[in-house]
């Protein structure tokens, strides 16, 4: 991983949690990482892993009530978003990072030509005028390979096909050249074909401009191809992280073995796949210590009673918060019978 | 040919669109336009396609919850299309639908217990206890815990409703399963679960499927032969390991390079196409991939490409392959192609 200089986004010790009728749901609960400008950091993780409340954190999107910012810091640049005061997240928000949604289709104004929702933002953000304004729209529509768009920019979301939505939702995001571009599972709604092409536009417009990436997803293909460092979360909370051909050569925790070795394989027929036993809990009633603890294979006494703290591999870049961590890597990949690289 | 369980010869299904006060029918959506496929007896069929492509129609054709436009559907010597009502119930005790989104099929005030007595009712199997019995003989085979009969959907997860999805599907004892996505909205650890559960179920109970799905590792897995769908029609069909280790037509071969791969060391080389699928009202002339096609030739545009042989049961629809050749492109003349109509 690139350590030159600090972070541009630090996320420390974050705790966003969710008054609920069932109690308090610790949908992220003590997480940390750094991003690295120009880099790309992955959160992978599935349903109710709470990598989308991280995003909304940073954002400051999470909504209060039923949220609740329980402590822990986002220091963008040197300075907490979350103690904030809203006018100066607002000024930071859009201008220094902005963000892409998983639905296309549902993150535009239905009613309102998708040329007129760029331009208010680049009004409101860059306080250019009206023409200029457009004219800029164009541009940004044209620079993320809308085809004809002098005449797109008068359409209406509905006119417009998912994979063209997430490039205009993408020029959106860009309307005020972010420093850092969260990206929520910005292809989980589109067709392969179309997410070969939204991705490497991300990768071409990250390369141009430098741009800091935190990319979310439950994809570990995607993972694969697009993420430079890999965080991965269950149950809100961070199992491991490691840079990314690391993690996918030597997955230390037993959940991310299990999610790799679950995973069909598109090069060879498998009789039958890995599986990792039972469902991911509800945010309320994660169970005591290790928060896997009721799906793992290799369960011990003392993950049912205490958290196990994520540490560092000595001598690497690699960290994971397992008791057994140490006893497990010790085994033989081909005995353990779960990872085969 | 009595191997087979379902033949299906040139189906069809247009939705007509209407306009005006008159309703005039000013076109149509060709959804599947003149497919053909068997499926023998305990083997798996997947549709694969993207968005639009008509493969869930398909699907739903089957069982007449569309009623198809032409073409016949042949399920064990029963001509499925010219049935009555009576007959037409009697058949769909025979085949049985799982649909992809486990929260929206299945009645949020019935419980489970219910829910499989219903099916079993409404096909005159059993009587109440009888009936009692059967559903936690059905429970005990798709791994959920007898407690699950007087439970409501909602105290359930999504990966154990799909189970109960599959259960009610096995409660009138069907021949042929159409699973529409069964998977698409599982986490890939509970996604493994349902895929084992499937195979297991068609090795126990001699199950028939015909898999819908546009996952293709998923594809891969689960499959006996595939069958490629691009607007409504089958560009490619081969027993699944021909289909992945020597994909003819250029758009399974674009499929198959735009799924992001588990490798972060790979280098990244693939075909990306471009632009969207086009509309189903008009699709384009010829060849309907041709506007996408990075191998096409002009004639593609003027000529529609029908389905050949390659090699025992690999069929491709390509104007540019010619039959034996190696699978290398040559140059056509487009217009000289056999058919095998």
């Amino acid at each position: 991983m690139n350590n030159n200089g600090a972070p541009i986004l630090q996320i420390k010790n974050l705790k966003t949690y969710f008054k609920t009728d069932q109690g308090l749901a610790k949908a992220v609960d003590d997480v940390s990482f750094d991003l690295h400008a120009g880099k790309t950091l992955s959160v992978v993780g599935e349903s109710g892993c709470g990598k989308s409340v991280t995003a909304l954190s940073v954002m400051g999107l999470v909504p209060e009530p039923p949220g609740v910012k329980a402590g822990g810091q986002i220091l963008f640049e040197g300075r907490d978003l979350l103690t904030m005061p809203e006018k100066e997240l607002r000024a930071i928000r859009g201008n220094d990072i902005s963000m892409i949604f998983q639905e296309p289709m549902t993150s535009m104004n239905p009613v309102f030509r998708v040329g007129g929702q760029l331009s208010a933002a680049i009004r409101l953000h860059r306080g250019l005028n009206k023409t200029d304004a457009r004219q800029e729209a164009i541009r940004l529509l044209d620079q993320v390979g809308i085809p004809a768009p002098e005449q797109r920019v008068d359409d209406y979301p509905h006119q417009l096909s998912g994979g063209m939505l997430q490039r205009v939702m993408i020029a959106l995001a860009l309307a005020c050249n972010p420093k850092v571009l969260i990206a929520d599972e910005p292809t989980t709604a589109l067709d392969v074909t179309i997410q070969a092409q939204i991705l490497e536009l991300l990768r071409e417009l990250q390369a141009e401009r430098g741009m800091t990436i935190l990319l979310i997803t439950h994809d570990l293909g995607v993972v694969a191809e697009n993420a430079d460092e890999v965080v991965v979360m269950y149950a809100g909370k961070k199992v491991e992280q490691a840079p990314v051909a690391e993690l996918f050569k030597n997955p230390r925790h037993p959940y991310t073995q299990g999610l790799f070795a679950s995973l069909p394989s598109l090069e060879k027929t498998l009789e039958r796949l890995h599986v990792i036993e039972g469902n991911v809990p509800a945010a309320t009633q994660f169970p005591d210590g290790c928060r896997f603890n009721n799906r793992c294979p290799y369960v011990q006494s003392r993950c049912k009673s205490d958290l196990p703290p994520y540490e560092a591999i000595a001598g690497t870049a690699h960290g994971v918060a397992c008791w057994e961590h140490n006893a497990l890597a010790a085994l033989d990949p081909a005995e353990s019978g779960v990872h085969s690289p | 040919m009595s191997d087979d369980l379902l033949i299906v010869e040139n189906l069809k299904k247009h939705f007509p669109i209407k306009r005006g006060i008159f309703s005039k029918t000013v076109g149509a959506v060709y959804a599947v336009d003149g497919i053909s496929f068997s499926i023998p007896r305990g083997s798996t069929l997947s549709l694969v396609g993207e968005s639009g492509s008509g493969k869930t129609t398909a699907g739903r054709s089957l069982l007449r919850l569309v009623e198809p436009t032409s073409g016949t559907i042949t399920f064990d010597g029963i001509n499925v299309c010219q049935l009555d009502r009576k007959d037409l119930r009697a058949l769909r005790k025979r085949v049985q639908i799982i649909f992809q989104d486990p929260f929206g099929s299945l009645n949020p005030r019935m419980t489970v217990y219910s829910v499989l007595a219903e099916a079993m009712k409404a096909h005159g199997l059993g009587d109440r206890n009888s009936r009692r019995a059967r559903c936690f003989e059905l429970l005990e085979l798709v791994g959920l815990p007898p407690e699950a009969a007087d439970r409501y959907p909602h105290e359930f997860s999504g990966g154990q409703r799909q189970r109960i999805g599959i259960a009610r599907a096995l409660a009138v004892e069907p021949d042929l399963i159409v699973a529409d996505e069964p998977v698409s909205a599982l986490d890939v650890s509970v996604q493994a679960q349902i895929l084992n559960l499937l195979k297991d179920l068609q090795e126990r109970l001699g199950l028939t499927y015909l898999f819908i799905g546009h996952d293709l590792s998923v594809i891969r897995h689960i499959s006996t032969t595939v069958a490629v769908m691009y607007l409504g029609r089958i560009v490619e069909i081969a027993p699944v390991e021909q289909l992945f280790n020597n994909p003819i037509h250029p758009y399974t071969k674009a499929l198959l390079s735009a799924v992001p791969k588990n490798d972060p060391e790979r280098n990244l080389q693939r075909t990306v196409l471009t632009g969207d699928v086009p509309s189903p009202i008009e699709p384009p002339s010829g060849c309907h991939f041709h506007p996408r096609c990075p191998d096409a030739v002009p004639d593609c545009a003027l000529v529609g490409a029908n389905l050949v042989e390659y090699s025992k049961g690999h069929h491709v629809a390509c104007n540019r392959y010619v039959p034996g050749d190696t699978g290398e492109r040559t140059p056509t003349q487009g217009t000289g192609i056999a058919t095998n109509q």
